[in-house]
């Protein structure tokens, strides 16, 4: 990806809490403290490390996802790139623009125009009705009464609230608050959205719905989006890109396939265990290079279609998948594949070790 | 186990007869030495006589009068001040108490009065207070009180209203700044903690004695509640909507405006209450320094020990107290509804039309009483009233009456307190030796609250002796000590029923929490009229005033045992009695501690109002240093003794109570269920009183 092409260019990212001064949470960065483990560190200086050393980029219109367990330090990354927390390392471009540099006044300026975040806890006004909610970045701005409640409505419509504008928060539900919080967000109209777990103070039949709110608003307005979940299932329904941490530190940047494909460790591997890998997983994941004794003379598909997706053609065809892309042979996929990777699942992550011997009365079929 | 048998075995003496055994052993060498030394050095002084320091004192007095015109500081500063605030509090007055702009009569006359009021009530609470406020105004009226209570109400609305704009942007920005909080809260601590009566003489000497002094005397008290409680508005703001604006590029002024206060609101108006109530009660002690209205009546009448007018004056004030603290209450509970327009549309267009058409007919009322005669006197005879009189005499012939027929009881229960209480208490503190008093108090401190209160009341006790009032000062404390004893006796068994019993809590809660708000002064009244002008009158009366807060405290206290170590003592086959005497008292002790501690601090400031009424002691020198000019410096170095008395009393007992809670955390290792004495000092419950001295005196 080009710069140009770039909406978030994260270098270096450091944040450290704990006392300043001489040996607190500033000086630590770039000496040999910073090498530490994490423990080790805290009982020398005080000072907890919240996010190490990350760097990643966002490409326009892309929807990255931000993955770890509680305290893995999801949050205080999102409020670095927007400076709700200041950094201790690092550089953050928005857009090009350097945000570290920017003053006061400028970094006001870039969070009215630039982009807005929606919270886990919604953060709305309790004492405002939902239209001034959702009105209140443009209030904030200066946007005069009329031209704001009119966007405000418009907003509304789009994230499925009208007829609420003049409720106040405690009246609605938890997942219509959140809408109020998107609308908030969406009413600026910035160009990159932050959500930091927006949705996992929700039941989850809502929940549900309002994932299906945000890839369709992704679809009609096409923002660049930096979602924090520790929900996996939501992570690989959204992300573009997963980025997934533990202890503040990056352990694993790809593509939904890559990360249940090919998990970097042992944590990365825990988080994907029960992940029903045939929605997830492409061709290109569970074929083997054709054996000279394959016959040739199967269907073809692409090496990026999902397991599932291909699933009945494979178990119906008569000879071996080929997976080919220009022209090109790839690999085979048999049936065989492809029910290790749904039978896997079915029987829970221990019974990994039990395919083998199911494989022979599946074959024997 | 083994090694607490050991440990005790190899230990000291004093350790192995325990906390207990030491406290007996040191009262039992006070009883002997009081009981050998009686009567020897108690530096006795007689009422006008005077020592150096007090000569000096007046001599300071006589300075300032003499610079008064001359002195630049005294000229602009202090002159200005009081300029200002006589000039609001005038101008008050002008409108709504006192002849003015060239009339006979003030400019709003009691129908409009009245109609404002009633308006007012219903405008920021609802109809039932408004109802409530055109009875208690028109009863006032009828009592014949009518012009004693707008000025009392003039006072009150002028200090009122100096205190929240002073003190809620103060407020704001203690809310704001840590450092700035840290800075303010002793200070608040401090001007809440001092009995009230204390800084009138040095008050009175810079402002001379009138409506200003007064006005400033109120400001002082009444200003901390609205302080605190704006600042705890402001700062317990959700964080989460904070960052929400913030994260929008708001700026801290627009998060200030947008967020911050609309969200405070609600306790802001809390604070306004409290500082109502406070400001209220504070103007009719006030009168002690010439500030006029309700205040002056009782007290003319209780030095005539008139009891009936004393009555009907304090039935006045009763009226006016529930009349603001049931408008401001209501007006809390309208700024908690109005963000939830739960009343639906067509209440709300109800009330909509309501208030134009009472906004009409209040300016009606205003016109007609600024126009006509009987629309701007009270109708009824201008003394006494209506009903004034009558009042009164019912009253002097029911307390005549009761003198005569209930004699026997009240004289029993002199007799019971005086020969049973107070004689042996004031012959082992009054009549014993200085120096007996003293190492008594400083073992008694080193055994219950540690060596660092030790210091403090070393530093108290050598002021004490050194204001050369050390036997009226040991007077009133007798007093103090009797009023706070029967209290918290009268307090655990309350509370323990309280507690005990839900259904009697909520039809007691609310009478405890009214007769919270009721000035001090009133409870002289009743009991003037039962028992004379005697220092019981003032112990009575203190028992009376500060009950409520120890009941309130012990019930929260046994109720915040936890229900487990109840269920346990049930389980194991206890009786009730034994599950109130082995389970929950003991685990309420801290409760109990603090419940003394808040007790002493309430009886002090009646037992010293007192000395109105012939309580004696240090309260009679204050009063007496008003109103004899030679006195002055003698009556101002017994405010002093009184704020030393309550340092030293609330300090010892504080640190005791500490003591009591690590003591019980380090037994049951659960420092989770207990309650918190440091906490529950610091923030009182909703219903406490803006009067409570939430803090230490430092
Ligand atoms: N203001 C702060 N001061 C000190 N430590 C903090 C602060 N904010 C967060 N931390 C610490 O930084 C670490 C990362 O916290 P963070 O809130 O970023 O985690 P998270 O991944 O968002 O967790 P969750 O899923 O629970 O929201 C935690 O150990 C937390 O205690
Ligand atoms: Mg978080």
């Amino acid at each position: 990806m080009t710069a140009a092409t770039l909406a978030l260019d994260v270098r270096g990212l450091w944040k450290i809490f704990g006392p300043s001064g001489r040996n607190g949470a500033n000086a630590i960065v770039g000496t040999p403290l910073a090498q530490l483990p994490p423990a080790e560190l805290r009982r020398q200086t005080g000072c907890l490390v919240a996010v190490r050393d990350i760097s990643f980029s966002v490409g326009r219109n892309e929807v990255f996802v931000v993955m770890g367990l509680s305290g893995s330090g999801k949050s205080t990354l999102v409020r670095c790139l927007t400076r709700l927390v200041e950094p201790t390392a690092g550089t953050v471009l928005l857009d090009g623009e350097d945000m570290g540099a920017a003053d006061a006044r400028r970094l006001r300026e870039l969070r009215r125009h630039r982009f807005a975040m929606v919270f886990q806890n919604f953060g709305l006004l309790p004492h405002r009705r939902v239209i001034d909610n959702v009105a209140y970045g443009l209030e904030v701005r200066g946007t005069g009464r009329d031209e704001r409640h009119a966007r405000a409505r418009e907003v509304l419509d789009l994230v499925g609230l009208t007829g609420h504008e003049d409720s106040y928060p405690d009246q609605l539900s938890g997942g219509m608050q959140q809408r109020v919080g998107l609308g908030r967000a969406l009413a600026v109209d910035p160009e990159v959205l932050f959500f930091d777990e927006p949705f996992s103070a929700l039941d989850p039949l809502i929940r549900r719905d309002m994932q299906n709110e945000v890839i369709r608003l992704h679809r009609e307005v096409g923002k660049t989006m930096v979602f924090i979940t520790h929900d996996l299932h939501e992570a690989l329904r959204l992300g573009d890109r997963i980025l997934i941490m533990r202890d503040g530190e990056m352990v694993q940047l790809g593509r939904p396939d890559e990360v249940v494909g090919a998990p970097a460790d042992d944590y990365v591997r825990d988080f994907v265990a029960d992940v029903p890998r045939s929605h997830v997983l492409t061709l290109s994941w569970v074929m083997r290079p054709a054996a000279s004794d394959d016959p040739l003379d199967g269907p073809e598909l692409p090496p990026d279609m999902i397991v599932r997706d291909a699933a009945r053609l494979v178990l119906s065809a008569s000879a071996p998948v080929r997976v080919v892309r220009h022209g090109e042979l790839l690999g085979v996929v048999d049936s065989e594949a492809i029910l290790r990777v749904i039978v896997a699942e079915d029987a829970g992550p221990a019974a990994d070790e039990a395919v083998p011997s199911q494989r022979s009365s599946v074959l024997g079929r | 186990m083994t090694t607490v048998a050991v440990a005790a075995r190899s230990s000291p003496w004093w350790r192995r007869i325990g906390r207990p055994g030491i406290v007996a052993a040191i009262l039992l060498g006070w009883i002997l030495l009081g009981t050998v030394l009686q009567g020897r050095d108690t530096l006795g002084l007689p009422t006008t006589d005077t020592t150096a320091l007090h000569d000096r004192f007046t001599a300071v007095r006589d300075w300032v009068d003499s610079h008064r015109n001359s002195s630049p500081f005294f000229v602009y500063f202090v002159d200005g001040i009081r300029d200002f605030v006589g000039g609001l509090t005038g101008f008050l007055q002008d409108l709504i108490s006192q002849a003015s702009f060239g009339r006979p009569v003030p400019l709003v006359g009691w129908l409009g009065v009245v109609a404002l009021a009633t308006f007012g009530a219903y405008a920021f609470g609802n109809a039932r207070v408004a109802v409530l406020t055109a009875a208690g105004f028109t009863s006032v009226g009828l009592m014949g009180l009518w012009q004693e209570s707008m000025d009392t109400l003039a006072l009150t609305l002028a200090a009122v209203l100096l205190s929240l704009v002073i003190g809620i942007p103060l407020g704001v920005y203690v809310g704001l700044s840590r450092p700035v909080e840290r800075v303010v809260t002793p200070v608040l601590d401090a001007m809440q903690a001092m009995p009230t009566l204390v800084y009138l003489a040095p008050l009175a000497l810079f402002f001379l004695i009138g409506p200003p002094a007064a006005v400033i005397a109120t400001l002082i008290y009444a200003m901390p509640p609205v302080i605190r409680l704006t600042s705890l508005g402001v700062r317990q703001v959700n964080e989460a909507s904070m960052e929400a604006s913030r994260s929008l590029g708001a700026t801290r002024w627009q998060i200030l405006r947008t967020v911050q206060l609309p969200l405070a609101k609600r306790t802001i108006v809390v604070g306004i209450n409290q500082t109502t109530m406070a400001a209220f009660s504070m103007v009719m002690i006030a009168a002690l320094i010439a500030g006029p209205g309700l205040g002056q009546v009782v007290l003319r009448a209780l030095s005539a020990l008139d009891v009936g007018r004393a009555f009907t004056g304090g039935l006045g004030i009763v009226v006016l107290a529930i009349v603001l603290d049931r408008v401001t209450t209501a007006a809390s509970e309208r700024a908690e509804a109005t963000y939830r327009a739960s009343g639906g549309r067509r209440s709300e267009n109800t009330r909509r039309w309501l208030l134009v058409g009472g906004g009409a007919l209040t300016a009606a009322a205003v016109y007609l009483s600024a126009s006509y005669y009987w629309a701007s006197t009270f109708p009824g005879p201008t003394r006494g009233g209506v009903i004034g009189f009558t009042i009164d005499d019912a009253v002097n012939a029911a307390a005549d009456w009761t003198r005569l027929n209930l004699h026997d009881v009240t004289s029993a229960i002199t007799a019971v307190v005086s020969y049973g209480l107070i004689n042996p208490l004031q012959a082992l503190i009054a009549e014993s030796p200085w120096y007996v008093v003293c190492a008594v108090v400083l073992a008694l401190s080193w055994t219950l609250a540690g060596a660092r209160s030790v210091i403090v009341a070393s530093v108290c006790l050598s002021l004490l002796l050194a204001s050369g009032l050390w036997e009226s000062a040991m007077v009133t404390l007798t007093s103090v000590l009797v009023a706070t004893i029967i209290v918290v006796v009268l307090g655990v068994i309350f509370g323990v029923v309280l507690a005990r019993s839900p259904r009697i809590d909520l039809v007691v809660r609310p009478v405890l929490d009214a007769a919270q708000v009721l000035p001090a002064f009133v409870y002289l009244v009743p009991f003037v009229g039962l028992f004379g002008p005697t220092r019981l009158t003032a112990i009575i009366a203190a028992v009376v005033f500060a009950a409520p807060v120890v009941v309130k405290i012990v019930a929260d206290g046994i109720r915040a045992v936890p229900s487990a170590a109840v269920e346990a003592g049930v389980a194991s086959g206890s009786s009730r009695w034994q599950v109130v005497t082995k389970v929950q008292l003991p685990l309420s002790r801290q409760a109990v501690a603090l419940a003394a501690n808040q007790g002493l601090i309430y009886v002090l400031s009646v037992v010293v109002i007192g000395g109105l009424v012939g309580a004696g002691a240090l309260g009679y020198l204050v009063v007496a240093g008003f109103s004899q000019s030679e006195l002055f410096g003698k009556g101002l170095t017994a405010g002093i003794a009184i704020v030393v008395l309550g340092i030293l009393l609330d300090r010892v007992t504080q640190a005791a109570a500490l003591r009591a809670q690590e003591r019980e955390h380090r037994l049951t290792g659960d420092a989770e269920h207990q309650f918190d004495v440091r906490s529950a000092r610091l923030h009182p419950a909703p219903g406490l009183p803006a009067r409570i001295p939430t803090g230490r005196v430092v």
